[in-house]
């Protein structure tokens, strides 16, 4: 029996199919950030609100979505939001694990804007309240531009985080690249797709993380 | 219209707490149209705290600031109109950042007096040439040394035709070699006739230019007078002790 081919061969031959798994991790990643970034907005603006009401129920959500694995809500969103909501009946299965993403990924964004807006420091809001400046345009003006240089770095990071934590999507057999393993399966390859997937991985989140760092050095000139 | 010597700002019993800690006591205090007012005292007396509760930064748990004939209100939209006319100037300069010199001075007119860029603009240009940093005006903030960002701070709150203004420690995060030109700048500012009220740690610059002295100690104020009365002939012990230290 032996071990069978060298991972280069695998590769080799299916690399077609490697490829279509990373671009679709890329692209789950991406939309799970980017549509998780706008909800994480509108979460993080609750949690600063200084309604009560607004600030407990977005401080829930975070923790509770924070405070449990990812899995477990991909399970949730794909077995239970069918039945619970029929109208979401019809939509495809890929949806429902985008939804738990989007809202996990949410909850991330939002801890992260927050924690951009409260490094900015106090006394730059209140030069622009003793000015007269109303709260809208000190935190659109003043504060928000000043916090965009730690949330970004870190949004990009999020990103990183996500298209690792996206190879969990191929359990309900999404296409990206954790989902190669498979399709190899079936023609009886076991290990090698397994050290090519870590390998890409690798290489997108190494190349990722040193284009984060040339944005933060990039951003800090300006300091 | 206000005149001279009308009463601009005046607080009555004003009391404020942080939890169980009570800074100020009730204070009462009427500061007039043109007057300067220079505020000393022990560390942890209350000074600051004072001072950002005449413009609600710091939200008074009880008693009254009444400016220009109105209770301040911190809840009240209207706080913003009269905070425009009441000008702060911080101890850490608090410019802002990621503007340029220029868009510091203009962008709340632009934003909240609706004054036109270009009217904002040869504005800021002259307030810069009054205080000799004109060729400034596109840097940014990082560019500018702390005697520079002071004065920035200072004209920033000066485009906002304010009517009164309040400085805390102004001089106190600069070097020493730094002070003269911010006190040069507040003084030109009271010559003009600028009502202002300074907390400072500089005795000699309070006494030059002070029509009045408050000294401010365990949140009350403890002695007021005119400078010579309070430095010269100061009346109660913690006065004496104060100066006796400082001077
Ligand atoms: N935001 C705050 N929360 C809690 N305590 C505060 C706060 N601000 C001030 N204090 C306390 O109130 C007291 C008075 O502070 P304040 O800053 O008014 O004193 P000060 O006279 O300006 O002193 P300094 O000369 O050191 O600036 C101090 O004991 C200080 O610790
Ligand atoms: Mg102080």
């Amino acid at each position: 029996m032996g071990l069978g081919p060298s991972i280069i061969d695998v590769f080799l031959e299916y690399w077609p199919i490697f490829l279509k798994g990373a671009i679709g991790t890329l692209r789950f990643s991406f939309i799970a950030v980017f549509f998780g970034s706008i909800l994480g907005c509108l979460v993080s603006f609750l949690r600063l609100s200084k309604i009560k009401v607004l600030e407990t129920v977005s401080s829930v959500y975070v923790t509770v979505l924070r405070g449990t694995p990812l899995l477990v809500q991909m399970y949730i969103a794909y077995f239970f939001l069918p039945i619970a909501f029929p109208i979401m009946n019809n939509l495809s299965k890929v949806t429902y694990v985008l939804i738990a993403l989007i809202l996990n990924s949410s909850a991330y964004v939002s801890e992260i804007i927050r924690g951009g807006i409260n490094s900015v420091d106090k006394g730059q809001t209140e030069a622009a309240r003793s000015l007269g400046m109303t709260a809208k345009n000190t935190m659109i003006r003043i504060v928000l531009p000043q916090a965009i240089k730690n949330i970004l770095p870190a949004l990009a990071n999020e990103y990183i985080a996500m298209i690792k934590e996206t190879s969990m999507a191929g359990t309900f057999m999404l296409y990206e690249l954790m989902y190669t393993r498979v399709l190899l399966a079936n023609k009886f390859l076991i290990w090698q797709p397994l050290f090519i997937i870590a390998g890409i991985y690798l290489v997108m989140t190494t190349v990722l993380t040193y284009g984060v760092r040339m944005l933060e050095r990039r951003l800090s000139v300006s300091d | 219209m206000i005149e001279v010597g009308d009463v601009l700002i005046e607080t009555k019993d004003l009391r404020k707490s942080f939890g169980d800690l009570e800074v100020l006591k009730g204070i009462n205090e009427v500061i007039r149209k043109g007057e300067v007012v220079a505020v000393i005292g022990a560390s942890g007396g209350g000074k600051s705290t004072f001072l950002r509760c005449l413009n609600m930064l710091e939200e008074p748990t009880g008693g009254q600031v009444i400016f220009e004939g109105n209770i301040l209100d911190a809840k009240s939209t209207n706080l913003n109109l009269h905070r425009q006319k009441i000008g702060m100037v911080f101890q850490q300069f608090n410019v802002f950042p990621h503007l340029t010199v220029l868009d510091n001075i203009t962008i709340t007119p632009i934003l909240e007096k609706k004054v036109k860029k270009e009217d904002a603009e040869k504005e800021a240009y002259e307030l810069l040439r009054r205080i000799g940093m004109e060729d400034k005006a596109n840097e940014y903030p990082r560019k500018l040394s702390g005697g520079q960002k002071q004065r920035l701070a200072i004209v920033r709150a000066m485009a906002m035709h304010p009517d009164i203004m309040l400085f805390d420690e102004p001089t106190s995060a600069l070097d020493p070699e730094m002070v003269k030109e911010v006190l040069e700048v507040i003084r030109e500012l009271t010559r003009s006739g600028m009502t202002c009220v300074i907390v400072t740690h500089e005795m000699g610059f309070a006494r030059e230019i002070a029509d009045r002295v408050l000294f401010i100690d365990g949140g009350i104020i403890v002695e007021e007078g005119t400078p010579e009365e309070v430095f010269e002939h100061p009346k109660n012990e913690r006065t004496k002790e104060f100066l006796s230290k400082v001077l």
